[in-house]
């Protein structure tokens, strides 16, 4: 059984910090004895080596792009360069401070507003924030500056038009600014409903959010049809920047007349994803929105680097400081690396290494929609479920193999969904050995079912209980409640004892 | 640089597969005007090249490994183990997906679930989430949560929150009916005669900083009372590392505790990335905000870990989410479960105990220096408050032809607080810094 780190007793006497002299007893007394805390937090007592050896076996636990080819559509699992991660750690970018005078983090303040303009010039927009920490918190940034817009117009408008296709985030950032969530049909191929979406603008609309491509990995042929309908109603156009990674040079969100546009900058840019963060949410404006931006934005005078000090109209302050630095760093250092022709060559390969997928694996599963993608498609395992075996069966059986899964039953308009996204990172061999992969599991649906239905089979854990999970909350360690003397004897002895593995 | 493999025979085998003639092919259905443009960007460099430039960038940053600080104000120069980044640099944790697919990601999931209960523990609160952006935006979600469960319009936010902290808490709330009700300062801490008279029965939440934005403790048992009385909510917004030392929030009465967790073995990396944390009493445990990971077992009966309670969140219930947050700030919170391991029970007293002496030694020291006035007779931890009567840019230049970096002026903050200077101390400084510091201003003249 996994043992917790609490479960873990040996001495630990944090000889990493220097010993105390007893000077400090004196200012202890300074302080109101109430303010003072009266029982210890029972946090772990383990020695170092146990402490690494602990979290050294966890890690191994995990998949990781690092170790195992990560599918995952809509989340752009590409390789994280390391040369980006020790730029980051470097003492010059890791140990300075927000509040040092600008005359002493004029690198920094350099890197902030260079990036700000690459990425402008990358979606062909006119300025950035680079203050949102993550997607979701830049599509919250870019509705609240959409919202100051209007009622800097005195436009009461309090709808956003959102496409039933799109990512949870868009209308769950919508409902956190207030604004009230209508959906707009897809069409038989996946798009925008152009009829559905006339139809449903109209004065009282402050803005539509979508991406392009759209979450089926499909180009919006009709976005300009789009901008033209959404701008002439008096509404924005937002762009969900997730996908990105299939436009990179190709062509730009602010040529298609898009307003606001937000970067997922640890999917495109290559900020590794951490399980789960730190990333970076940076969003880009057209000129008319500028003065909402968050504050500070940086500027540029006379070749050196400033925070702007009076923004009357900006939205204010989303989180603290200026933004996600460290992740900011490592997409500024991949642009660089890259270059104007590295950035095309990002979504080329990745649009050929997607259709080269669907292509070879379209005999075996069903793709609803003909015709090229971008840098993802959604194929449906529905052949599969009617031999008893579904999307989530054959996405764990994939963990047996050392793939992750694709992402699964999204978008909600796919039956028994699995969205593909091989990034341009992969060489065509782990492509074709992928291929090979789905086409084995794709057998055993017909030869060997409980198989697939079984599986995982070789992960540290199999199939999760998560309904008792959801049912019977246990969401943090608690200690059983018995007198010790604090040996690690009597730890010992009060600790749950493990259960039959 | 170019991280693609696939070579010229590649791209022909795979079009031809394709059955497409060329990838302009695969882009044809893009309208031509939207391909009309050139990307005003440089070539691409070599990661030697690209190395050299960074580095020749970096320069141009003062840090503090050749520099001491005094600088704090939320964001604080603490030392980090070698042991915290060997770790949490591993390929397996810093590129690893979100862990949706359980089965592959028990070490992420594992770490979690840890860090949620050290930092409960730490905070003495019943439930935490896996972790937010950031101190300043946690702290808005809390008072979200707050005007919403509660149904009432009225948040009492005093003048001794950090100024950062209350814009955003303004920001997150702009849109929403409700009266965010300032509360004055009497000697660097809360007013509390202002404060009860504040304190109607319509307020939702009273938000109290700890130690506050000018490093005073403030009576953080007292408000708890007067704000559980007049049945508002009470959201502590702490510094986790005086936790060691001081009263945390769980003990005091908060209904919901957040904070700033960089302190907790996380770089200062010029304000990000950091990680905020998000605690709570167990009857707002469905309304908490984000991801949280709970322990369950596999079909085999093996303990196992998961994502759970997620019909919260945006992937579930989008517009009815408890937040939109879906990416988190999960390698930030991993460093603070793994420093927070290092430290242990008996480090975590030590660490703040170190603190307190460095930062109470420096202030008696600096107390004697001509010019230098105390700012407030309240107590602190390892941050406080002085004025330094002296020109500010003579200051300045002292302190920077002595190495040194801040404090921090609360001009830039309060400009009536002219003279006023925030000053960190953490378990880092020696006697050697302050005798500098000390220096540094006498001669300031």
């Amino acid at each position: 059984m996994s043992e917790l780190i609490f479960e873990k007793h040996s001495f630990n006497p944090a000889s990493w910090l220097p010993a105390l002299d007893g000077s400090e007893k004196q200012y202890v007394s300074r302080i109101p004895q109430d303010r003072l805390r009266k029982k210890d937090a029972d946090l772990p007592s383990v020695s170092e080596l146990d402490v690494v050896r602990h979290f050294t076996v966890l890690s191994q636990k995990n998949f990781c792009t690092d170790g195992n080819f990560y599918p995952l559509g809509s989340c752009t699992m590409k390789y994280n360069p390391k040369a980006l991660d020790a730029i980051a750690a470097s003492t010059s970018y890791s140990q300075i401070h927000p509040y040092q005078d600008e005359a002493d983090v004029q690198g920094a303040m350099k890197i902030l507003y260079e990036m700000q303009v690459m990425l402008s010039e990358i979606t062909g927009m006119d300025e950035f924030t680079l203050q949102p920490a993550a997607g979701a918190h830049g599509e919250f940034c870019g509705l609240l500056m959409a919202a100051a817009h209007h009622k800097a117009r005195g436009d009461k408008r309090h709808k956003v038009l959102i496409p039933d296709s799109s990512h949870g985030t868009n209308p769950a950032s919508a409902a956190l600014c207030g604004y009230e969530v209508v959906t707009v049909a897809s069409n038989a191929k996946g798009h925008v409903d152009l009829a559905d979406l006339k139809s449903k603008l109209g004065p009282d609309v402050a803005c539509l959010m979508m991406t392009n491509p759209n979450t089926l990995g499909l180009f919006e042929e009709d976005i300009l049809e789009i901008a033209q309908a959404v701008h002439k109603a008096g509404s924005l156009l937002y762009y969900d920047g997730a996908n990105m990674n299939a436009l990179v040079g190709i062509c730009r969100p602010g040529d298609m007349g898009f307003d606001i546009v937000h970067l997922n900058l640890h999917k495109t840019f290559a900020v590794p994803h951490g399980g789960g963060g730190p990333g970076s949410g940076p969003v880009g404006v057209k000129k008319e929105l500028i003065p909402y931006l968050p504050a500070p934005r940086v500027l540029e005078k006379k070749e050196s680097y400033t925070f702007e000090k009076d923004a009357p109209d900006s939205i204010g302050k989303l989180r603290s400081f200026y933004g996600n630095f460290g992740a900011i760093i490592r997409s500024y250092a991949y642009i660089k690396a890259l270059g104007k022709d590295g950035l095309k060559g990002v979504s080329e390969n990745a649009i050929l290494n997607a259709n080269y997928l669907k292509a070879r694996l379209a005999p075996f599963f069903d793709v609803p929609h003909r015709g090229a993608c971008m840098h993802e498609f959604v194929m449906s395992a529905r052949k599969q479920k009617a031999r008893g075996v579904k999307a989530l069966d054959i996405a764990k059986r994939m963990l047996d193999f050392g793939v992750y899964a694709p992402t699964i039953y999204f978008p909600l308009i796919v039956e028994e969904a699995m969205m593909i996204e091989p990034t341009e990172t992969e060489s065509k061999e782990t492509l074709d050995r992928f291929v090979a992969i789905l086409t084995a599991i794709d057998k055993e649906t017909s030869e060997d079912p409980q198989k697939v239905l079984d599986a995982p089979h070789t992960t540290p854990v199999a199939r999760i209980d998560e309904v008792r999970a959801a049912r019977h909350p246990d969401l943090r360690y608690r200690r059983p409640a018995e007198p010790s003397d604090g040996s690690a004897a009597s730890f010992a002895r009060t600790s749950e004892q493990p259960t039959r593995v | 640089m170019q991280y693609i493999s696939n070579t010229a025979k590649d791209k022909a085998d795979m079009l031809k597969v394709i059955g497409a003639p060329s990838f302009e092919a695969l882009v044809a259905n893009i309208p031509k005007r939207l391909r009309e443009f050139a990307l005003a960007l440089p070539e691409g460099i070599s990661e030697l090249e690209l190395d050299r430039e960074l580095d020749e960038t970096g320069h141009a940053n003062r840090n503090f490994k050749y520099s001491v600080t005094y600088l704090g104000a939320g964001n604080y120069d603490h030392f980090v183990p070698a042991v915290v980044d060997r770790l949490s640099q591993r390929g397996e944790f810093i590129t690893a997906y979100t862990p949706y697919q359980g089965e592959a990601s028990q070490g992420t999931l594992q770490a979690t679930y840890e860090y949620q209960s050290l930092i409960c523990e730490l905070t003495a609160m019943d439930y935490s989430n896996a972790s937010m952006y950031d101190g300043a935006s946690s702290l808005a979600e809390a008072a979200l949560l707050a005007v919403r469960s509660t149904g009432k319009h009225r948040i009492l936010m005093p003048a001794t929150i950090h100024p950062e902290y209350r814009q955003v808490v303004g920001t997150y709330l702009s849109h929403i009916d409700v009266d965010i009700v300032d509360v004055a300062m009497k000697d660097g801490a809360l007013d509390l005669e202002a404060f009860e008279r504040a304190l109607t029965t319509d307020t939702a939440a009273v938000i109290v900083q700890q130690p506050n934005f000018f490093g005073v403790l403030e009576d953080t048992k007292k408000i708890g009372e007067l704000t559980h009385r007049a049945g508002a909510l009470y959201i502590a917004c702490v510094n986790p590392l005086s936790l060691g030392l001081i009263e945390p929030p769980g003990e005091y009465g908060a209904d919901i505790a957040v904070g700033e967790g960089q302190p907790l073995g996380n770089p200062v990396s010029f304000g990000g990335p950091h990680f905020g944390f998000f605690t709570v009493k167990e009857p707002l445990l469905r309304k908490i905000p984000g991801r949280i990971s709970g322990m369950t077992v596999d079909k085999n009966g093996k303990r196992a870990f998961v994502l759970t309670l997620q019909a919260r969140e945006q992937h579930i219930r989008r517009e009815k989410a408890t937040s939109n947050i879906c990416t988190n700030q999960a390698l930030c919170a991993l460093k603070g479960a793994i420093y927070l391991s290092l430290l242990g029970r008996e480090g975590v007293k030590k660490l703040a105990l170190l603190n307190l002496r460095n930062a109470h030694s420096a202030y008696d020291r600096l107390l004697k220096v001509k010019g230098v006035r105390p700012f407030s007779k309240s107590p602190f931890f390892n941050e406080f408050t002085v004025h330094i009567d002296r020109d500010p840019k003579k200051l300045r230049e002292s302190l920077r032809k002595h190495g040194i970096l801040g404090p921090l002026p609360l001009a830039r903050f309060f400009p009536e607080l002219s003279s006023a200077y925030l000053v960190a101390v953490t378990e880092k400084r020696t006697a050697g810094d302050l005798d500098r510091l000390v220096k540094a201003i006498e001669e300031a003249r």
